[in-house]
């Protein structure tokens, strides 16, 4: 990746992160840890890889993206605001009665392919949307988010199954393996490693990637592109609450809003990471 | 009536879908390991290209045909109505009412008259489930006729439906060539003034028999069919109501939640009159022989005709 783009990349990245503190912060609910753990690959995503159309956010032949791990919703939302289907602005309205932003990923949102949030059931969608493409020979490609808490569900290894048997190669499920779920750590609660070797086991293709680095996000995605009649499974190796430094690996930043005092801390923090990226531009 | 028609409208189910597939080049048919039994391995014979087996994984089948309908594909999901609407309920109510996807379930195997498998498979709470998802239209056809009308009416909506169908075989009341159906509008199938009778599914047959007999003991019985229990077709009820001043309801369902439920409902509102619920009471089932069954569980024209007789006496 040149340089340019990775710099551009990390801009977009903290300015999304700053949606979602604002958001969460707005709100005085809501779930930054995890959600701070995915903005550097829904910003891969969006800025890099998926056809979509902030204008035409319907277009049929765009590519399709499913937040199974619905929960993180602050994160899409910042994301399709930074790549423009709505104002960033509007996340100070997240979770407010009469705003469109919901708690969880909505469909009827601009650039919100699909509700979820009931874990589990986002990468089934994710899998009807593949196989609608590989039913019609269309092109695009599907996107889904999981948790590596939400892997616990029975109906992901449904899906997973269903993926595999159907070749569903246009379909790449990342898992956000962060290692941290409400309870505790995963492998205290109730264990779903090792996850590299189930999705190996289920018949597809897995991929490991460090989940804040874009060039290694790179690698992997291309991979995942040059793999076929195989559904990709991606494990990104994350941080919990990546890039606001007392929210880092805490499990309590799960589902906690920061307070103000916090909030200024976090903002403070990204804010003067922006200013160091925009000035090394 | 000499020469008695019976099908299963699961049967209706697999050929109705046969015949949609043409004019209807998105449908697609999902099943879960059951297509021999839900009658859609008619539908797999005719166009195997069109037909996707999820395997037994109803949670995951009915995600997979909302990300169909997501992405422009009309999906009838199939399985038995114990895991359509029982197993998969957070699915459906998530992933395809919140949404408001177009999404077709096709659940057969409906209620008592499963027979011989018994209780775990005789599904008598699914119009309760799926009656409660907003935006949710639920369909529990009475004859060949109607399933096929149903199955036909469902495409043409958009927005998720629930049809319902049976394992046994029924008798064909409906006059295919001169039968109108219409989402949300009961069916006056035979007027009377004492009483009314509405029903739904199987017992619609077992209501109007219960009328003939009746009529012969001097009670005018009304008997209508609600096909479509929602939307409700409150109109043709209140009027029931409010011109025969009492009503029987009569399902192949618990009592609870399903067509005697919502017309209670409608009727303490608007037009409060007694309502007698007869269905399944609050029980579950066993295994025994589908006729057999339904005699048992009071799902029959003479079963009818006594609360009938009750509730004229007592009004």
């Amino acid at each position: 990746m040149d340089d340019l783009l990775r710099r551009q990349l990390q801009i977009h990245a903290c300015k999304i992160r700053m949606g979602i503190i604002e958001g969460v912060y707005n709100a005085k609910s809501g779930h930054p840890g995890g959600s701070l753990s995915i903005a550097d690959v829904l910003t891969y995503l969006y800025f890099t890889r998926m056809h979509v159309y902030p204008d035409n956010p319907d277009f049929a032949e765009r590519d399709r993206f499913v937040l199974s791990k619905g929960h993180t919703a602050p994160a899409l939302y910042a994301t399709l605001a930074e790549r423009g289907f709505f104002p960033m602005d509007e996340m100070k309205t997240l979770r407010h009665i009469g705003a469109r932003l919901q708690g969880h990923p909505c469909i009827t949102i601009p650039g919100v392919d699909m509700s979820s949030g009931s874990l589990g059931q986002g990468i089934s969608a994710a899998c009807g949307m593949a196989l609608a493409g590989k039913h019609r020979a269309d092109n695009y490609r599907v996107y889904t988010i999981l948790g590596d808490g939400e892997i616990e569900e029975g109906q992901v290894w449904e899906a997973a199954m269903f993926a595999a048997h159907y070749g569903l190669d246009n379909l790449t499920a990342i898992v956000d393996n962060n290692g941290l779920q409400i309870d505790g750590k995963i492998t205290e609660v109730c264990s779903p490693e090792p996850i590299p070797d189930k999705f190996a086991a289920f018949g597809w293709h897995v991929i490991q990637m460090d989940a804040h680095d874009f060039d290694d996000i790179d690698r992997a995605f291309r991979e995942a592109e040059r793999v076929t009649e195989q559904p990709v499974a991606i494990i990104q190796h994350s941080t919990k609450g990546k890039g606001v430094s007392f929210m880092e690996n805490q499990v309590g930043w799960h589902g906690t809003a920061p307070n103000a005092e916090q909030y200024e801390k976090a903002m403070a923090e990204l804010t003067a990471e922006l200013e160091r990226l925009e000035a090394e531009a | 009536m000499s020469d008695v028609i019976k099908k299963a409208t699961r049967e209706s189910y697999g050929e109705a879908l046969v015949a949609m597939a043409e004019k209807y080049p998105n449908l697609v048919v999902l099943d879960a390991d059951l297509a021999a039994a839900t009658k859609t391995g008619t539908f797999k014979k005719a166009y195997a290209d069109r037909f996707y087996d999820c395997g037994i994984a109803e949670a995951n089948m009915m995600g997979v045909a909302a990300g169909l309908a997501a992405a422009g594909m009309i999906p009838f999901a199939s399985s038995f109505a114990m895991f359509a609407a029982g197993r998969a309920f957070e699915i459906v109510r998530n992933s395809i009412g919140y949404p408001h996807l177009n999404v077709k379930i096709g659940a057969t195997h409906a209620g008592i008259s499963v027979g011989e498998d018994g209780a775990t498979h005789q599904c008598c709470e699914d119009i309760a489930l799926m009656r409660t998802i907003p935006g949710m239209t639920v369909i529990n056809p009475a004859d060949d006729t109607e399933a096929k009308a149903a199955v036909a009416a469902a495409l043409e909506l958009d927005g998720p439906v629930y049809c319902r169908f049976g394992r046994l075989a029924v008798p064909v009341i409906n006059d295919p060539e001169t039968y109108k159906f219409e989402i949300g509008k009961g069916v006056l199938l035979r007027d009377g003034s004492d009483i009314t009778v509405v029903a739904t599914g199987l017992m619609v047959n077992e209501a109007l028999n219960a009328a003939e007999a009746l009529a012969g003991e001097g009670i005018s019985v009304r008997v209508i069919n609600i096909h479509t229990i929602k939307p409700l077709d409150k109109e043709i009820i209140l009027k029931a109501a409010k011109e025969t001043g009492s009503i029987v309801t009569a399902e192949e369902h618990s009592i609870i939640g399903g067509l005697g439920s919502a017309v209670a409902e409608a009727v303490c509102e608007a037009c409060p009159v007694p309502v007698r619920r007869i269905g399944v009471n609050d029980t579950f089932g066993h295994s025994g022989p589908a006729v057999d069954l339904l005699k048992q569980f009071g799902l029959s024209a003479e079963h009818i005709a006594e609360v009938v007789r009750e509730a004229v006496k007592a009004k």
